[in-house]
């Protein structure tokens, strides 16, 4: 135990925190009913793969550091999807006056 | 083990838990306004991760664009929908978040066993510490400048789909009379369009 304590900020200490940050977030993801907290869902899925990213590019490819600019897009991308994720919320939400992720079954066949 | 490796030690347990607890809370909790708040302390210590490595530049880029703007956009999000409803009960809840807790376990313990069980290429090539960020800079210029140009135009095309998706349909003059429309009874006449489907 005190040897991997010793070694600790490693690579996999690293990707052990993101895989359990990226299983909470499917887990938020599947069970929220609030619409708002599937989209908090996916950010916390977002910033675990970050994590990861992050974490290669430190300690895999340390002079090329081609996981940071990655990391970079990651984070535009994800901006992008939460603008537009809770304009779809709030038109949603004016035409069913619910955010139930129960009730929006409009695209069910 | 020297000042600076127990530093960084304790460093690190202390973001990971506060990233793990506070992403427990993000889900778990059910006032989501404390929910939204402990998300931005999990975006706040991924950052904290991310100083660990050494990348300045990105930690920097996490902290305005997460907690500074998908946060407060999350917050207002809140505000403009938060209305206190009954959900309607759904049978077999418990078993439902059983099996899905289970399913995120397994899937947990498959990411952990890769985890360490690969033979990971380590140590690497020796890493370039505070010259990371114009590192960034070069590759953004040279090999990643086409993606870097693309990801421009997406949140172009994003910014204008939120305004076109979150814009009211607010007509300034009557259609027929031509007279200029009331604009609080349009206001008003906020009739759900969709609900004669809900069942």
């Amino acid at each position: 135990m005190s040897d991997f304590l010793a070694t600790l900020p490693s690579l996999q200490a690293y990707l052990l925190v993101a895989a359990m940050l990226f299983c909470i977030g499917v887990w938020g993801l599947i069970n929220s009913r609030n619409a708002v907290r599937v989209l908090m869902s996916i950010e916390l899925m977002l910033n675990a793969v970050n994590i990861n990213l992050m974490a290669f590019s430190s300690f895999v490819d340390g002079d090329l550091i081609r996981g940071q600019v990655f990391a970079v897009f990651v984070i535009t991308v994800a901006a992008a999807e939460a603008a537009v994720g809770l304009a779809i919320l709030l038109s949603l939400y004016r035409n069913r006056v619910t955010v139930d992720m129960e009730q929006f079954n409009l695209l069910r066949w | 083990m020297t000042i600076a490796t127990t530093t960084e030690l304790i460093c690190f347990l202390v973001l990971s838990a506060v990233v793990v607890v506070g992403a427990l809370g993000v889900v778990l909790l059910s006032n989501i306004v404390y929910s939204a708040f402990l998300l931005g302390g999990v975006f706040t210590a991924v950052a904290g991760l991310y100083l660990l490595l050494n990348a300045s530049f990105v930690a920097m880029a996490q902290i305005l664009v997460y907690v500074g703007a998908v946060n407060v956009l999350i917050l207002f999000a809140i505000m403009l929908v938060n209305k206190q409803e009954d959900l309607k009960a759904i049978t077999n809840l418990t078993t439902r978040r059983m099996v899905s807790a289970g399913v995120c376990a397994g899937l947990l313990a498959l990411l952990v066993r890769v985890v360490v069980t690969t033979p990971w290429s380590l140590p690497g090539p020796a890493a370039v510490g505070e010259e990371a960020t114009a590192r960034i800079g070069e590759h953004l210029f040279t090999d990643y400048l086409l993606p870097f140009e693309v990801a421009s135009v997406l949140l172009l095309m994003a910014m204008i789909g939120a305004i076109v998706l979150a814009r009211r349909d607010v007509l300034a003059t009557d259609v027929v009379t031509g007279q200029v429309a009331d604009q609080a009874l349009i206001e008003k006449a906020r009739t759900p369009l969709l609900m004669n489907r809900a069942d």
